[in-house]
């Protein structure tokens, strides 16, 4: 039970080479790529919306949003649809890879990395063998 | 016993019965003679306490008890009605409905009834009253002293020996409990509701106020004066369960007295056969059979049917692409169904607008008084019905304007008599279907709008400067107080001009999809008309696309599509337009409106020929130039969510056919 506590689980997804994990309390499911429709004058981080399954959400782009260079959307592609404080929306990431467990003992605080813009959005770096996973802030991805 | 469950079921009837009370009582206030109206006033007041009683709220029983006794003398005419007494019949539904309403938020009562309970003791006593109170007196003293029985029946004795002459029985009844009766109070309850449809208990040992607290064992006795016969009331009671009669004593059988006085005492009475036409008219509204269903299953409903619309619209286009005819005759039979599903959802959460035009009579009665006003409220078209959704915002804004007509509209009595009119102001206030649209007119035959005040007001305002004044006709200078900031009230009173101006109105309205127009002709008085619709799920738009992005444009606010070739568009000071029918139209090219990037535009496509969509603005005309018009169909409107929410041009959006996502337009906004 202690076990329990202690730990957190997380969806791994990746986006440009690195690992990002969100804690899966906050996923509601994860879908394949939906035709997106783009919201004009809607704010530049949001690519647009989707219907899923009769309900319009929107959608953010994280290459956008950490300002990466686009590439092509493939195969491995997805919606991860999450959802804070009563908002649902989803973010395109490159591919999802796992769930797993993480002891938050391992979970450092972000460090600020000179010239990084998008500390903002980091929670903490989940570190597991020697893997590094950036643990990601939600709520402020949909702040202006 | 649970009392949450019921807690909503009490919310409903009671403000159905104070709207009721409120009806019945302005009606007797213009009559003061309508024996019909008091005896549905009693009843209903009566209902109420009983209510209040069984869910154990003790202030709206004891006020709704002293209620009660006057309504009583009124309708047995001991008591004459006069105004004092309707004002402070007012004071009570006043102050019942905000215990009803602490109930429903609170959960408990605050407001004090304390002096409302003594000012309706202390009303003109009459004989009557002066008995009555005497005998309320005595049953308290009994309680305390519990002095004997035949003691305490010398004080009844007046009142018996009065009714015996009026020809009623009299009748000592010991009612027996069940020993192992459950809600003892209840069961009282009924009994005295049986017994008070069919006479009037005098006398009750315990006092009433202890068996509704139940502070009794397994008997209660009564002392009824009544014109029925012993063989009529025994079976009444047996009748409830766990209640027998244990002993039935006629004190005195009513003196038989001439015919002419029977009939009057009939008239008092319950049913009275002359008057049944007249009864007829006044009737309660007929409760049907039906069914309190929650707000938010309706809506999971409308969702689904609109669900239902969208898989529709999607076989059809698989039936059309693929060139299945076998498939067309079961599409259509799907289609006839969905469009009855969705008018027979969409008429379940239809309500007349009654239930907002009910609280008017009263709420322009107060007004009218508290100004010095003499103003009839004429109400027309209030079975008309509207979506539930719109029918609970569009009170405030017709609370404002009906406040506008009363404060700024009617003059008082001698300025009318002065100007030649009727001492009584008339606002009329009508609902009426036209097309897909309801119509709310707001009219009055006060002195209207000036436009030579507006244009000070709105200069002194900063609102338009002097040259763009002049430029506008009148009507558009009316137009001009429902810009925000604006308020023509050359004094600032309580009732309106508090800084809430006619553009919140406005503002309500169009976000509902309406629209408000005001005329006025000075000296003659003003209407505000409002135009709602129907409903606000599903509506019928124009599919058309810009590039390669579809769009939705409600049909509501289109006037006509036209095609053109480029060479048709002019230039007036680098503004595109054309000319249709000798009227210049502005065009905007949606492409550029909606910043739709061109990159994905295929410049092979030589688009000689261009439609364009006349959409209306208020009272002003645009062309929205489109490549393509997909078609009409039915859309259900789906909010984009907190994140999106407010943004210009875009009112929301659709699920196509192919599940796609499409914009619907807000042409309001967008340019």
């Amino acid at each position: 039970m202690e076990n329990y506590t202690q730990e957190i689980q997380l969806v791994v997804f990746k986006l440009d080479g690195e690992e990002y994990g969100i804690d899966i309390l906050q996923v509601k499911e994860i879908i394949r790529l939906l035709d997106i429709t783009r919201v004009p004058k809607a704010p530049w981080f949001i690519e647009g919306v989707i219907s899923l399954r009769g309900t319009v959400i929107p959608v953010i782009d994280l290459r956008k949003r950490f300002q990466l260079t686009a590439s092509n959307r493939d195969e491995d592609c997805r919606i991860i649809v999450v959802m804070v404080d009563d908002i649902t929306f989803g973010i395109i990431v490159d591919s999802v890879n796992e769930v797993l467990r993480l002891n938050k003992n391992d979970i450092e605080p972000s460090p600020t990395v000179a010239g990084s813009t998008n500390g903002a959005y980091i929670k903490g770096i989940g570190k597991l063998n020697d893997r590094l996973i950036t643990l990601l802030e939600l709520d402020k991805l949909i702040e202006h | 016993m649970d009392m949450e469950q019921y807690m909503g079921i009490f919310a409903d009837e009671a403000k159905e019965h104070l709207q009721n009370l409120n009806d019945y009582i302005l009606e007797l206030e213009k009559d003061h003679d309508r024996k019909d109206l008091l005896n549905e006033i009693f009843r209903s007041a009566h209902t109420l306490k009983g209510m209040a009683g069984a869910m154990g709220f003790e202030k709206m029983a004891t006020l709704t008890h002293e209620m009660e006794n006057v309504l009583d003398e009124l309708r047995k005419g001991e008591r004459e009605v006069n105004l004092q007494i309707i004002q402070v019949l007012f004071s009570c539904l006043d102050a019942l409905e905000a215990l009803v309403n602490e109930i429903i938020t609170e959960g408990v009562e605050l407001t004090e009834v304390d002096s409302l309970i003594d000012t309706i003791k202390n009303l003109d006593s009459e004989v009557a009253a002066a008995l009555e109170e005497e005998l309320i007196n005595k049953t308290e003293e009994i309680k305390e002293e519990k002095i004997n029985e035949s003691q305490n029946l010398e004080y009844l004795e007046t009142v018996i020996e009065k009714a015996t002459e009026l020809g009623l029985n009299t009748f000592k009844i010991k009612i027996k409990f069940a020993e192992d009766c459950l809600l003892k109070s209840a069961r009282a309850f009924m009994v005295f509701r049986e017994l008070d449809s069919i006479g009037e208990i005098v006398y009750s040992n315990p006092s009433v106020q202890d068996i509704e607290d139940e502070k009794f064992d397994q008997e209660i006795e009564v002392i009824v004066l009544t014109k029925k016969s012993k063989d009529h009331i025994i079976p009444l009671i047996n009748n409830i369960t766990d209640v027998k009669i244990a002993e039935f004593e006629v004190i005195r059988e009513g003196r038989p007295v001439n015919k002419e006085k029977n009939e009057e005492i009939d008239k008092n009475d319950r049913v009275e056969p002359v008057n049944k036409a007249d009864e007829h008219n006044h009737k309660r509204p007929k409760t049907g059979q039906t069914v309190r269903v929650d707000i938010e299953r309706l809506d999971n409903l409308m969702n689904l049917v609109g669900e239902l619309v969208i898989s529709k619209t999607r076989l059809e286009q698989i039936s059309l692409t693929n060139q299945l005819g076998y498939l067309n005759e079961t599409i259509e039979q799907i289609d006839r169904i969905t469009d009855e599903l969705q008018s027979v959802v969409m008429k379940v959460r239809m309500v007349p607008v009654e239930q907002v035009f009910n609280r008017f009579p009263r709420m322009v009665r107060d007004l009218a008084k508290e100004l010095s006003k003499e103003v009839e409220l004429v109400i027309e078209g209030k079975e008309t019905e509207l979506d539930r959704t719109v029918i609970d915002e569009i009170g405030d804004p017709l609370v404002h304007l009906l406040r506008n007509a009363l404060d700024h509209g009617i003059e008082k009595p001698e300025e009318r008599l002065k100007a030649g009119k009727n001492r009584f102001g008339t606002i009329k206030l009508r609902a009426l279907h036209e097309g897909n649209n309801v119509i709310i007119k707001i009219e009055d035959d006060g002195r209207g709008i000036d436009p030579q005040l507006i244009k000070r007001k709105a200069l002194e305002k900063g609102v338009l400067s002097e040259q763009d004044l002049e430029r506008l006709d009148e009507s558009e200078i009316l137009k001009l107080i429902f810009r925000p900031g604006f308020s023509t009230a050359q004094e600032i009173t309580d009732i309106s001009g508090r800084g809430v101006g006619l553009d919140v109105v406005k503002y309500k309205i169009e976000s509902l999809g309406g629209e408000v127009e005001l005329e006025s002709r000075i000296g003659y008085g003003s209407t505000f008309t409002i135009r709602l619709p129907l409903t606000l799920a599903i509506i019928q738009a124009l599919l058309v696309k810009s590039v390669n992005e579809i769009y939705a444009i409600p049909l509501a606010v289109i006037q006509e599509t036209v095609s053109i070739r480029e060479e048709n568009i002019k230039r007036i000071q680098n503004h595109e337009v054309i000319t249709l029918r000798g009227e210049v139209l502005p065009l905007f090219r949606l492409q550029n409106l909606l910043d739709i990037p061109p990159d994905s535009y295929n410049s092979s496509d030589n688009y000689s020929e261009i439609f364009v969509v006349v959409v209306r603005k208020g009272d002003k005309r645009a062309g929205l130039i489109v490549n393509e018009l997909v078609g009409q169909q039915d859309i259900v409107i789906k909010s984009l969510g907190r994140l999106l929410n407010g943004i210009k041009g875009i009112a929301g959006a659709t699920i196509l056919g192919d599940g796609r996502v499409a914009l619907i337009l807000d042409i309001g906004t967008l340019f």
